[in-house]
């Protein structure tokens, strides 16, 4: 049962009053404002809650996991409605024939932008093999999905995910290419064990340095990420990973007991799904139904709290960064073991960045990383075709991702644009409470 | 100025904040606004200010119809607001946050800072409210600072002012010289409202007190003639008990035992010095105390939350030195924090998660590793049901309750685990009148059945009401405990620093 005044709590009060003086100052009072205030309050309130010396990360947290899934579904739409009119006005024809012959000009947009779509969509589901690609797409984004997903349910935000995948990817190639004669059942989990292990350590370093020092992890990672970038470019030059008969920076082949099988000869995707599936159901059970998860999440939505009731904040720190870097890793050894099978300089190609996006797309909970995961392996795969077939440049993609972004960081817009009653989003908000 | 209310409605989605009201304030009246924690006071409020748009109701000021769309309007129209928590720049003087938004400026923009300070140093004289104007704001006091919000509304010309909460963080004292100023600014026919749940400020400074309870005004009475029983009865809508009904101690062996204890803060201050007493079973014993005297260093370094610099404390004849929080709590503690906003709950968690959150990890609400939610939820439905915890279900998150509810939690969680020791810190702060009796008997029956309670309070009513036994600390210093009954005014001389023996030579 409501009280009267709910979410006016005395902690709350007089900050939702600030957010209150803003919508009022440049609006009429009407229903929809009240609800927009109300609204803002809960969303003040719950930030404040987290103690006033929340963290921006703390604060990203209460925001991601307090915004609905109708919210974040609106916000995909939004960012393929915005799409298409990049899509459309990005055509000389038809930003020459608006004026002239806006009719013309209109159609000429309608059919583009439905070509283009319907290529994308056609490049990613439109038939077996273009399926197979959008696994194979998925299949990282996914672990790195969870690289940035689990920190992040602890309070961190792990920007580190591409050093990781990196420090994994290197491992795991260096023990795929440099061990022969071993049978595929022992070289393989081994390569995939030195990778994980690799992005493990890439990830516990900031983690230690944030328990022990206070470091901020977003500083660290970053910087870990450039080390990465640069040791990794620069070390298969050298003799150890260079391929002998080339000068270029290409590594050794992974040989075939370190590969990855295929499930069929002739399509790309292969057996790295399924360790991304088994480590999806092992991070589920680990965040959502583990006394580690319990703590975890206590850390990351009220530290001072999880202090008093006797955990201790700065080891889960170390856990949640530790096996977000194992899980980079695991999408680094992915990578090279299950598709390129050889180690280049800029290997990573972004999927640890990408990572941050998938995160965010699936509001840090992971069954909602999992199928942001695929969404955005859906639109890698299917970019790459409507690029070929209907010249719309893949950048789209990127656009489409950036502001799918922008409108989540911004869910106010997206109720603003949709027109959303605060009261729609509190039955959901009540609806969920952590571990369900 | 003479402010009416009439009919004024506020529908938030599925709530009804206010249901229409009809108040009328006086000119020169200390309007008092009586109500339990969402009451719906602060919308109320909040309306009057401009911060929200009614949904029905007029407002009229001198018999004047009032439109009001931002608090700018409610500031043109001499309606004035000193929010709980200060809306004043730390880093700025005095001068520059009361004349902020409305300063007068020379050429280029600069603004005229002689002006200002003599301006607000005339302005605050006048009033009876001195104030350095050249001194920054964050370097001062609470209490002054609130003084600076006051005067900051009578720079703005306010007529009016709203006072939400004011006493809250404010010591006895603070909370005299602040009655002083509310009487100073009524004497020229200027109307206050002072909104607070405690009932005995409102029979001190209230010429008139309103009652809200759940939206709708319940009745206007007069506190001098009202009793304190009757105002509660009001405002929760039954009988409520305001004396706590203890018998007489059974105390048993010493349970706690502080000795000489020492704790450093970070920068190396003696913030408790040299600390002994001891807990029997069976019995309360009460710190009573000016916030900030080191009881929050005291109780953190017992319970395993800070390092002990120097002495010793046990729990059943074992130190706790050297032992982890978890180690200390699961020997048998049970600590209610000061602050259960930041420290007591998990806004985000639900009920059931916070009924567990020290034992998330033990049987039978975990195994192998894995949370047994089935157990858990059983668990939390027995004590919602036990510790009369208002919530709709147990998977409610425990941020969308009643701040007295909130707390229930937090008793509830503590006091349903096998404890010998009861540290309570502030235990009914921010809670409503019907959950401080609730809270009260708690503490009570905990100690009738044997365990240590030890009771930190800043609420001498409350000290007074619940200890077998009363000590005070100051400065860091503890004095007594010493066994009950001990007057409200020895406690008083001695929560301001009074020498001991000079308090009860008269008495020995």
């Amino acid at each position: 049962m409501a009280e009267p005044g709910r979410g006016k709590h005395p902690v709350g009060n007089d900050h939702a009053d600030d957010r209150a003086v803003e919508s009022q100052g440049s609006s009429e009072a009407s229903d929809e404002v009240a609800a927009e205030i109300a609204a803002a309050q809960e969303r003040e309130a719950k930030a404040l809650r987290l103690g006033l010396e929340a963290t921006f990360t703390q604060r990203l947290v209460a925001a991601l996991t307090g915004t609905s899934v109708i919210v974040t579904l609106l916000a995909v739409a939004s960012a393929l409605v915005i799409g298409g009119f990049i899509i459309a006005l990005s055509d000389d024809v038809v930003r020459a024939g608006l004026l002239s012959t806006p009719g013309e000009a209109l159609s000429r947009a309608a059919r583009m932008v439905s070509r283009a779509y319907t290529a994308l969509l056609r490049g990613s589901f439109g038939g077996r093999s273009q399926i197979s690609e959008m696994l194979v797409s998925s299949t990282p984004l996914i672990l790195t999905g969870l690289a940035v997903a689990v920190p992040l349910r602890a309070g961190l935000f792990n920007i580190g995910a591409e050093g990781q995948l990196i420090a994994g990817g290197m491992m795991a190639g260096l023990v795929g290419f440099s061990l022969t004669g071993l049978p595929l059942v022992i070289h393989l989990p081994l390569a995939i064990a030195a990778g994980i292990a690799a992005g493990a350590l890439y990830g516990w370093v900031p983690g230690i340095l944030k328990a022990r020092t206070g470091a901020h992890e977003v500083i660290s990672t970053i910087m870990l990420n450039n080390i990465a970038i640069l040791v990794s470019g620069w070390m298969v030059s050298t003799a150890l990973f260079r391929r002998p008969d080339r000068t270029d920076p290409i590594s050794k082949p992974v040989v075939s007991s370190a590969q990855f099988p295929r499930f069929v000869p002739d399509l790309r995707v292969n057996t790295s799904l399924l360790l991304a599936i088994i480590l999806a159901i092992a991070i589920f059970w680990l965040v959502e139904r583990s006394t580690r998860g319990f703590e975890l999440n206590a850390v990351g939505l009220n530290p001072d709290a999880a202090t008093v009731a006797g955990m201790e904040p700065s080891r889960i720190i170390v856990l949640a960064m530790s096996t977000g870097g194992a899980l980079a890793g695991a999408a680094g050894a992915a990578t090279v073991l299950g598709i390129q099978h050889r180690l280049t300089m800029g290997f990573s190609a972004g999927l640890g960045f990408d990572g941050i996006t998938v995160a965010l797309l699936g509001r840090g909970r992971i069954g909602g990383t999992v199928a942001a995961g695929v969404l955005m392996g859906a639109l890698k795969a299917g970019g790459r075709s409507m690029q070929a077939q209907t010249g719309t440049s893949l950048d789209l993609v990127l656009v489409i991702q950036a502001l799918i972004v922008v409108f989540i960081a911004a869910p106010g817009l997206v109720k603003a644009i949709f027109r959303i009653k605060a009261s729609d989003l509190a039955t959901g908000q009540l609806a969920k409470g952590w571990g369900s | 100025m003479k402010l009416e209310l009439r009919g004024v409605t506020k529908r938030f989605p599925g709530v009804v904040a206010n249901d229409h009201v009809d108040l009328v304030v006086e000119s020169g009246e200390v309007h008092g606004l009586l109500g339990e924690n969402g009451a719906g006071k602060s919308t109320l409020m909040n309306i009057l200010y401009g911060l929200y748009g009614a949904d029905e109701g007029d407002i009229l000021l001198d018999d004047r119809p009032l439109t009001l769309s931002s608090p700018g309007d409610a500031i043109d129209a001499g309606i004035g607001m000193v929010h709980q928590h200060f809306m004043l720049v730390p880093v700025f003087t005095v001068a520059e946050n009361i004349v902020l938004g409305v300063e007068h400026t020379l050429q280029f923009g600069r603004l005229d800072r002689q002006r200002a300070s003599r301006e607000v140093r005339e302005l605050a004289e006048r009033a009876g409210l001195p104030v350095d104007p050249d001194v920054l704001v964050g370097d001062l006091p609470v209490g002054i600072q609130q003084r600076v919000e006051i005067v900051k509304a009578l720079y703005r010309d306010a007529r009016l002012l709203i006072l939400d909460e004011p006493t809250a963080v404010l010591t006895p004292q603070q909370i005299d010289d602040l009655f002083e100023a509310i009487r100073a600014f009524v004497a020229d026919g200027r109307s206050v409202i002072f909104i607070s749940h405690k009932l005995r400020e409102h029979q001190a400074i209230a010429d008139r007190v309103s009652v809200l309870r759940r939206g709708k005004l319940v009745g206007t009475a007069d506190p001098r003639t009202t009793s304190e029983q009757d105002l509660a009865n009001m405002m929760v809508g039954r009988p409520v008990q305001l004396v706590v009904d203890k018998k007489a101690a059974e105390p048993t062996d010493v349970v706690l035992e502080v000795d000489n204890l020492v704790v450093e803060s970070a920068t190396g201050a003696r913030v408790v010095d040299d600390v002994s007493f001891n807990v029997r079973g069976g019995e309360i014993v009460a710190i009573a105390g000016v916030e900030g005297n080191g009881q929050d260093p005291l109780v953190r370094a017992m319970t395993g939350l800070m390092p002990i610099a120097s002495g010793a404390v046990s729990v059943s004849g074992v130190s706790i030195e050297g032992r982890s929080r978890k180690d200390v709590l699961r020997g048998g503690v049970g600590h209610i924090p000061q602050d259960r906003g930041k420290e007591g709950l998990i806004a985000g968690f639900t009920v059931a998660e916070n009924l567990i959150l020290n034992l998330w990890d033990v049987e039978p609400f975990a195994r192998k590793g894995t949370l047994q939610f089935r157990a858990i939820d059983d668990y939390a439905r027995q004590l919602v049901e036990d510790f009369d915890i208002r919530t709709p279900t147990v998977s409610t998150s425990v941020g969308s309750l009643s701040g007295g509810n909130q707390q229930k939690v937090v008793v509830a969680r503590e006091l349903s685990q096998q404890i010998d020791v009861l540290v309570a810190a502030q235990p009914t702060r921010g809670v409503d009148v019907g959950s401080i009796e609730y809270i009260h008997e708690q503490l009570v029956a905990k100690r009738n059945d044997g365990a240590a309670v030890l009771l930190v309070s800043s609420e001498l009513d409350e000290v007074l009401a619940l200890a077998d036994r009363i000590a005070v600390m100051f400065h860091g210093r503890l004095v007594g405990p010493w066994p009950m009954p001990v007057s409200k005014e020895d406690v008083g001389r001695l929560m301001a620093g009074a020498d001991p023996a000079d308090v009860f030579e008269g008495a020995a």
